[in-house]
């Protein structure tokens, strides 16, 4: 997994509540068996005017040109500003990927449903967390806004606001850590815990 | 200290305690094939091996075709789906994995299938790359869906890292009115608290009137736990839990069962069991629920009419209303029960269990479909629910009516496989999720319970139980 420290870079703001993972990737394209390529497929009914299938070249789609991510001054954008239950719906973890793919580091909603909001992490993907009044403020902003993940902060219009992360979420996020991998070094507690596990109830 | 149901069933899981989360133990692992092939990919790249294999068991569900399927997995027309159930089989293979492959009876939606097998017993930390993984829970287990990246943690160390969540309770008490289900509970309570009202808590359901339900209505209400924003739907123990556990093929026999139920009898809160949040419902005021917008909670009772946006003083959430009704093509102020349908889907792992199917087959008995319905599907939760179902003569019933009668699956619920709608079709569906082009593109998903699916089927628009 890629680190995150710091990024600069313009928002790409979508402003809608309760955005579902079905609209941030749509069913069909969940049939590969395969963790990458799903960025040009990213909001797929939102973004282009025709219907998306698995295979289709997508350069070769019509756009729908009101739809923010087509906007031309969006383009290269890292962060994604969202409403309030950001991911709502499916577990799948193909929208992070897509969203990952696509080019988004970080997004910054009012709030985000649970599992979505794990799954972030797992792809180097920082999610964070404002109020509605920031996130009016972050709208209106059109420049590039800083995200400094050690010290917590967006720097957006010559102003600091502070996040809250949790701090182990945050350490495998700058280190770029396998979750896995950290997970193993507890193999003989895992093990240790088995043993009385088992004797207490025989039947599972 | 007193403690709910929700904190017992996690502290008797805890391998390992950090400032804030938890490394829990996991009893189960439902695998299915399209939440899993990268996380075996992963498991291949780093070159691990599954913890516990008895942990874990895998069924084929979402990419399934539901029509007749006797020439096995290479019948499959579409190459895409073939390929996903195909990997399914070759990574339970290679891992040695317990697989109940698609032509087998036991097959079926994974969230049926487990507990019709005794895999979900009360007490079990149970996970699944599903968010409806919330259902077991109904067994006062500890069950919530995971990402793709946990799925392969899960493989390869048995253990998942987890916060613990905020304790609701929702306690509903009284006598249900006729036709009034679980379903309809579910999307009553989502209507009132939103379908981010239970993020970052667990919901514990209680009171007389869900102790009066089965534990198929049960597993119902903690389905849809989710689509109120909680991942985690959980019933206490009592006795129907344990006489629906009791003789299924996975569940503990002779002296192991004995000491199963003397533990699972203290799975329920504490009497003075504290909880963050509480939220009481009077039975009486749920009526049949039908969904009018494109989220479970723009729900309104089924004589109801669509919220006026021009009457909401949010501004985004009067936004919301508005990009809904035009998405749905519907108008503000009309009454539910003049809109014309055009498909009618019964299934999904919210209800097609042999309980739903007899629901729609006592309405349908005798009567047909209208004549604007272009397709009805009955599509039960597992190979053994359909077999049941045909035994007690639902099947005729359901396709004298005019109801086609499938294999089981996900099916229309998201319409990985080939049952769909079409764009701009409208469909009174059992399912859980009424989101944008959910049941395919530029399609109306309005969710309802299997009676009023039923019922209006009959009546070619929405419909209470006539």
């Amino acid at each position: 997994m890629e680190k995150f420290t710091t990024l600069t870079s313009i928002a790409t703001p979508l402003d809608r509540a309760n955005v579902d993972t079905d609209a941030i990737i749509p069913k069909q394209f969940l049939k590969s068996i395969k963790r990458s390529g799903f960025g040009p497929n990213l909001f797929d009914e939102w973004r282009y005017e025709d219907h998306g299938e698995v295979g289709m070249d997508n350069a070769k789609r019509p756009l729908n040109k009101d739809f923010v991510l087509n906007k031309p001054e969006y383009q290269g954008a890292q962060i994604l500003l969202a409403r309030e239950n950001f991911g709502c719906g499916s577990s799948r973890e193909h929208a992070p990927w897509a969203l990952e793919d696509y080019g988004f580091k970080a997004i910054i909603a009012p709030s985000f449903a649970d599992i979505f909001y794990n799954n972030c992490f797992k792809n180097g993907i920082l999610p964070i967390v404002q109020s509605n009044e920031v996130m009016d403020e972050l709208f209106a902003f059109k420049g590039e806004l800083t995200i400094d993940l050690d010290a917590q902060s967006i720097r957006a219009n010559n102003k600091d606001y502070s996040f809250d992360v949790d701090a182990e979420r945050k350490r495998r996020l700058m280190n770029g850590l396998d979750d896995i991998g950290l997970t193993l070094q507890y193999a003989d507690d895992i093990k240790a815990f088995e043993k009385q596990y088992f004797n207490t109830y025989p039947w599972l | 200290m007193a403690q709910t149901l929700y904190d017992k069933l996690m502290s008797a899981h805890v391998v390992r305690e950090e400032a804030t989360t938890s490394l829990i133990y996991i009893d189960r692992q439902l695998i299915h094939e399209v939440t899993s092939p990268q996380a075996f990919e992963g498991l291949e790249m780093a070159g691990r091996k599954p913890w516990r294999l008895a942990a874990s068991i895998a069924v084929p569900d979402h990419n399934v075709p539901t029509t007749e399927r006797s020439s096995g997995v290479a019948g499959i027309e579409d190459p895409i789906s073939k390929l996903q159930i195909e990997t399914l089989d070759k990574n339970c293979d290679t891992f040695g994995i317990n697989e109940i492959q698609m032509n087998d009876i036991r097959q079926g939606i994974v969230h049926v299938v487990g507990p019709e097998q005794g895999a979900t017993l009360p007490g079990m930390s149970i996970v699944c790359g599903d968010s409806h993984t919330s259902t077991h829970g109904a067994l006062g287990a500890l069950a919530f869906g995971i990402g793709t990246s946990e799925v392969e943690h899960v493989l390869a160390t048995g253990c998942l890292w987890q916060a613990k969540s905020k304790n609701m309770k929702i306690e509903v008490n009284g006598d249900l009115h006729d036709y009034v289900s679980a379903k309809d509970i579910a999307l009553y309570v989502i209507g009132q608290i939103g379908t981010a009202g239970g993020t970052g808590f667990a919901i514990e359901f209680a009171g007389t009137t869900i102790q009066n339900l089965s534990i198929e209505g049960r597993m119902t209400l903690c389905n849809m736990a989710i689509e109120a924003g909680a991942r985690v739907g959980m019933v206490a123990v009592d006795d129907k839990t344990l006489e629906y556990v009791k003789g299924r093929p996975m569940a503990p026999t002779g002296d192991n069962w004995d000491k199963a139920v003397a533990y699972w009898n203290t799975l329920h809160s504490d009497e003075d069991a504290e909880f963050d949040q509480v939220i009481t419902i009077n039975a009486q005021d749920i009526k049949p629920q039908v969904t009018w917008g494109t989220s479970p909670e723009m729900v309104i009772a089924v004589n109801g009419v669509t919220p006026d946006p021009d009457q909401e003083s949010d501004s985004v959430k009067a936004e919301s209303i508005k990009n809904a009704l035009s998405y749905i093509n519907l108008t503000a102020n009309t009454p539910i029960n003049t809109v014309a349908i055009d498909k009618v889907f019964i299934g999904s792992c919210t209800n097609s269990r042999i309980e739903d199917m007899r629901v729609a087959a006592n309405v349908l008995k005798g009567k047909k479909i209208a004549n604007n319905i272009k397709l009805a599907l009955a599509v039960p939760g597992s190979g053994l629910i359909k077999a049941q179902a045909e035994k007690e003569g639902l099947d005729k019933i359901f396709t004298d009516a005019g109801f086609e009668w499938r294999e089981a699956g996900c099916s229309m619920c998201l319409a990985m496989n080939a049952d769909k709608l079409e764009p701009g079709e409208r469909c009174a569906s059992t399912s859980n999720r009424n989101f944008e082009g959910r049941q395919g593109q530029g399609s109306f998903t309005h969710l309802v319970s299997p009676a009023i699916a039923a019922a209006s089927a009959v009546a070619g628009h929405f419909s209470e139980v006539k």
